[in-house]
């Protein structure tokens, strides 16, 4: 059992069986997946195809862009057939369904098995920048439902010190049961991806938390881990298994670390602020393939269940996978269904537009890499909300909230728009996981009370950093001017190597006013160099600090999206100052030996 | 086809107002038993009579303000209101005192505060407020305990004519409440030498102990089925318990025992059914704590030193004015914090006015 706690929480039915008895199988291969270019935290990728282009499945075909982004591999073998938008169910699913950039792949038949993997890599013998390039070259995000690039959580270590890396497997919502078979399924697998990306964090110990509703997964792992005890490896890093009484939510990443730990994550901070790195199963198995067999995020393991479906279980299932094939694959039964839930009842979203079960149909939504469930729940089994009534301030909420909020007081602040009070009673420590509104006797949303004070308050923000935000994009454009100037520049030089004549000069950065005199004599040649790799360190330093606040901003999960694109900009002015500068240094050190090898 | 559109969470536990009400309302029923038991009918004729005064005014306050009236009244409050003011009520209180008492907890009180969930006072403890004040003849005379079917009981018809109003009762039906005749027993008089006197209607006390037996009860079945939580019945307990020993410790002469205090008068019934409205108490559990023990140190206090023999009611309205301020300054430590938050420091984040 964990030797820490947790305060509130709650005890909802379970559900798990419906989906948890049958084996993991793989879903038929689909015959078109939409692959949307947003299905993790930050930038969109950057389609790399063209329509009418042949590929192969595990090709990339969109690209990362900026810091916080992944990459987007085919799921299939096929032919691009459009690129388009479709809605999709955002990955975190505050923000609902959206219409998103997607690539549309029409499968060839013939060519399933023409597959473009990366080479195998022995992780224990690669270095951890090759590691760290190969999950970014994988596209792999936290699967667990945040949708995190993976690479970026695992150069934690530039910015924090980890001790302990938590592998998340309470799977504490009702309904889900993916974490649990992708345990049984791969035990082994998993238990090599924690050891991965221990060393990745250079964590000491890896803790495993887990509810005690899964005791096949418990089984599972125990064995393999007494069988690693029996054969152990040097370099392996020692794993304890947690067991946590079943209680929601155990698995939200601040509630497990108090668990687990003992340790609280600090207001707006990270895991990592105390030395811990949570990650999913499934994120892990992710990985180790991508490292071990080369291969890149192409599926993923989901639940299929509710009452509505005739064969509920968990599949492998294609990213891009219409989720019409999978629910048809598992027994829909149209007439029977209510309510169409991606995630768990607790935290999930909501799917409406789904509105075609007859074959294909433009408006079909896809799998994403975060879709973990769906949950296909009859009228009876998740009977719509009651009417909404007062609040008789009872206090079942805050009895039950995880994070010790007052969740009614909050309530009457969110309706009653005092959003300086709402922020001084903590409302963005609230992890949004509904225990409260479970709770309420009363029947209160109060989870959309708060995400509307908090988008509220989000809007107010962002209204006033508007100047800013001009500000930062007027300085990048600058920035990218005196590079392409500065590139010319070296170009030029490189062209005109033994013309004494200088060129124009134009000064129009001020970080690095400094510019090479083609006349100068070697002592100026000196100094300016000198000046100038100044000039490159702290460029770089600048780009390091803007890459640390872009990735503790993104991971916080506190900021929304103008914001992460603010600072995804003012990196890349920082990005682009270190290159005008390291042009700026390559034409005056081109120069200088010009001046060594034939001096005038 | 076209699916629900709902905001998580999903699922909902089954619990609703009406029935955390109706918990409410059952676990009455012991202490008003036992009131009925020993008092007469007239007990039970208030409770109906105000509980239906209470639905009653409660619809049309609704019917003016132009709000729902099934998905309202079927919460049950107003009859849990009434319910409470009729029990505390004595037992041949004429029908419009019952009037006025209800008119002060639900419209005033409740409605005019905006409805249930906004009224800052205990509705039951307004109306039963003001008829004090107001009324303190008809409010302090309480019934001997001669049973429902006793040689001496008040007949069915009796008790109607009381509530009606075509009937005072006779001296011989009326007797002090405990603590009211401890009260007014006289500075030179001892204590042992007053309990020596007689002085109450025989069988007073084990009434008024069975009673508030009863109500601890009913308690227990709140407390059982977490409708209520174990912090203000504890620490209102606690404080009077508390007090009441110390007093009794300094000068056992001229001071009730803190048994007396816990058993003789509306502590039980007030620190389980009254001070544990939701709607009127404080918020977080720690400030449960702070104004369950307000309203003990008031009772004791208000017993003692005050023109009123109980005090329930009283304290209770105190502590009512008292809360938005523990609330403010019992927040719980959230996660991830150092410190709770103490007091309220709001810092504006909508200056638009000020740029004008």
């Amino acid at each position: 059992m964990a030797d820490f706690d947790f305060p509130g929480g709650i005890y909802p039915p379970e559900r798990k069986t419906l989906s948890s008895r049958a084996p993991l199988v793989q879903a038929p291969l689909p015959g078109r997946v939409i692959l949307p270019l947003t299905q993790h935290l930050g930038m969109p990728a950057e389609p790399v195809v063209t329509v009418g282009q042949r590929v192969r499945t595990g090709e990339v075909i969109a690209r990362a862009q900026g810091m916080i982004s992944a990459n987007l591999h085919a799921s299939i073998t096929g032919i691009v057939s459009a690129i388009e938008e479709h809605p999709v169910p955002h990955p975190s699913a505050t923000l609902g369904e959206v219409r998103a950039l997607c690539i549309v792949i029409d499968a060839d038949p013939d060519g399933q098995n023409e597959r473009l993997f990366m080479p195998p890599l022995d992780w224990r013998a690669s270095d951890d920048d090759t590691l760290i390039e190969r999950l970014r070259e994988s596209g792999i995000v936290g699967l667990g439902g945040a949708g995190f690039p993976t690479a970026v959580k695992a150069q934690v270590r530039q910015r924090h010190a980890i001790d302990t890396l938590i592998v998340n497997a309470a799977e504490c919502e009702p309904y889900i049961t993916a974490d649990d078979l992708t345990l049984r399924s791969y035990t082994a697998d998993i238990l090599e991806g924690a050891q991965l990306f221990a060393r990745l964090a250079g964590a000491g110990r890896v803790l495993i938390g887990i509810e005690d509703n899964k005791p096949e997964a418990i089984d599972a792992l125990n064995k393999a881990l007494s069988q690693a005890l029996r054969e152990p490896t040097a370099a392996d890093i020692a794993v304890e298994l947690k067991i946590v009484a079943t209680r929601y939510p155990s698995g939200g990443e601040k509630q497990l670390v108090q668990l687990l730990t003992g340790r609280e994550v600090p207001s707006r901070g990270l895991p990592a602020d105390v030395g811990v790195l949570c990650h999913n199963p499934g994120t892990l198995l992710a990985a180790l393939r991508a490292v071990r067999d080369g291969e890149p995020l192409i599926s993923r393991i989901v639940t299929l269940t509710g009452e509505a479906l005739d064969r509920p279980g968990n599949v492998e299932a294609r990213i891009g996978t219409p989720l019409q094939e999978l629910l048809a694959f598992a027994g829909l039964q149209p007439e029977r269904l209510s309510r169409l839930i991606m995630g768990g009842p607790m935290m999930g979203l909501a799917l409406d537009s789904f509105d075609n079960f007859e074959g294909w149909n433009s408006d079909a939504l896809p799998l994403i890499k975060t879709s973990n469930c769906l949950i296909a729940a009859t009228a009876e089994e998740l009977p719509p909300a009651p009417p909404e009534q007062p609040c008789i301030r009872c206090g079942a909420c805050e009895t039950a909230c995880p994070a010790s909020l007052l969740p009614q007081q909050l309530y009457w602040f969110a309706k009653g728009r005092e959003h300086d009070k709402a922020e001084l009673f903590n409302l963005f420590d609230c992890i949004e996981c509904g225990a409260c509104a479970y709770v309420c006797p009363s029947h209160i949303p109060l989870v959309q009370y708060y995400r509307a004070s908090k988008s509220e308050i989000r809007a107010r923000e962002q209204e006033a950093r508007k100047a800013e935000h001009a500000r930062h994009r007027f300085e990048f454009r600058q920035a990218r001017i005196a590079r392409e100037e500065a590139e010319k520049q070296a170009r030029r030089e490189a062209r005109m190597k033994r013309t004494p004549t200088s060129p124009t000069q134009t000064t129009n950065n001020d970080t690095a006013t400094v510019r090479p005199e083609a006349t100068s004599t070697a002592a100026d040649h000196t100094a300016q160099l000198r000046k100038l790799k100044i000039a490159q360190a702290a460029a770089k330093a600048a780009v390091k600090k803007a890459e640390k606040n872009l990735a503790r901003t993104s991971e916080a999960r506190q900021s929304d999206k103008t914001e992460l694109e603010d600072m995804e900009t003012q990196l890349a002015t920082a990005r682009e100052n270190l290159q005008a500068t390291e042009a700026r240094l390559a034409t005056l050190q081109a120069q200088r030996q010009d001046q060594e090898t034939n001096p005038s | 086809m076209s699916l629900m559109h709902t905001s998580p969470p999903h699922t909902r536990a089954a619990t609703s107002t009406g029935s955390v009400m109706a918990w409410v309302l059952l676990a009455t029923l012991p202490g008003i038993a036992s009131l009925t038991w020993f008092f007469g009918w007239g007990v039970l004729f208030n409770v109906l009579f105000a509980a239906g005064l209470g639905v009653g005014l409660e619809a049309l306050i609704l019917r003016l303000r132009a709000r729902p009236l099934g998905v309202t009244l079927r919460d049950n409050s107003a009859l849990v209101s009434g319910v409470l003011l009729g029990a505390s009520l004595p037992p041949f209180a004429p029908w419009w005192l019952m009037l006025v008492g209800m008119v002060a907890a639900i419209v005033v009180a409740k409605q005019l505060f905006g409805g249930l969930g906004q009224n800052p006072f205990n509705p039951a403890m307004v109306g039963y407020a003001l008829l004090l004040i107001s009324f303190p003849v008809e409010m302090t005379q309480w019934a001997v305990p001669q049973g429902l079917f006793g040689a001496d009981a008040i007949g069915l018809g009796d008790a109607l004519g009381h509530l009606l109003g075509i009937a005072e009762p006779t001296d011989a039906m009326t007797g002090a409440t405990p603590l009211d005749a401890f009260k007014h027993k006289g500075e030179t008089l001892l204590a042992s030498e007053f309990w020596a006197t007689d002085p109450l209607p025989p069988g007073t006390l084990n009434a008024w102990h069975t009673t508030a037996l009863a109500w601890l009860a009913g308690g227990a079945i709140l407390l059982f089925k977490r409708i209520i939580s174990w912090h203000m019945p504890v620490s209102l307990l606690g404080a009077v318990l508390v007090l009441a020993t110390l007093m009794y410790a300094s000068d056992p002469s001229h001071h009730g025992t803190p048994l007396f205090h816990l058993l003789g008068g509306a502590a039980i019934f007030g620190a389980f059914f009254i001070a544990t409205d939701p709607v009127s108490a404080a918020t977080s559990r720690k400030g449960k704590l702070y104004y369950g023990a307000g309203i003990g140190v008031l009772v004791i206090l208000i017993r003692q030193w005050g023109a009123y023999p109980d005090a329930v009611a009283f304290a209770v309205l105190l502590m009512n004015f008292a809360v938005p301020f523990i609330d403010y300054y019992t927040q719980p430590r959230t996660y991830g914090h150092a410190r709770p938050n103490r007091g309220i420091k709001v810092y504006q984040i909508d200056d638009d006015e000020d740029d004008t």
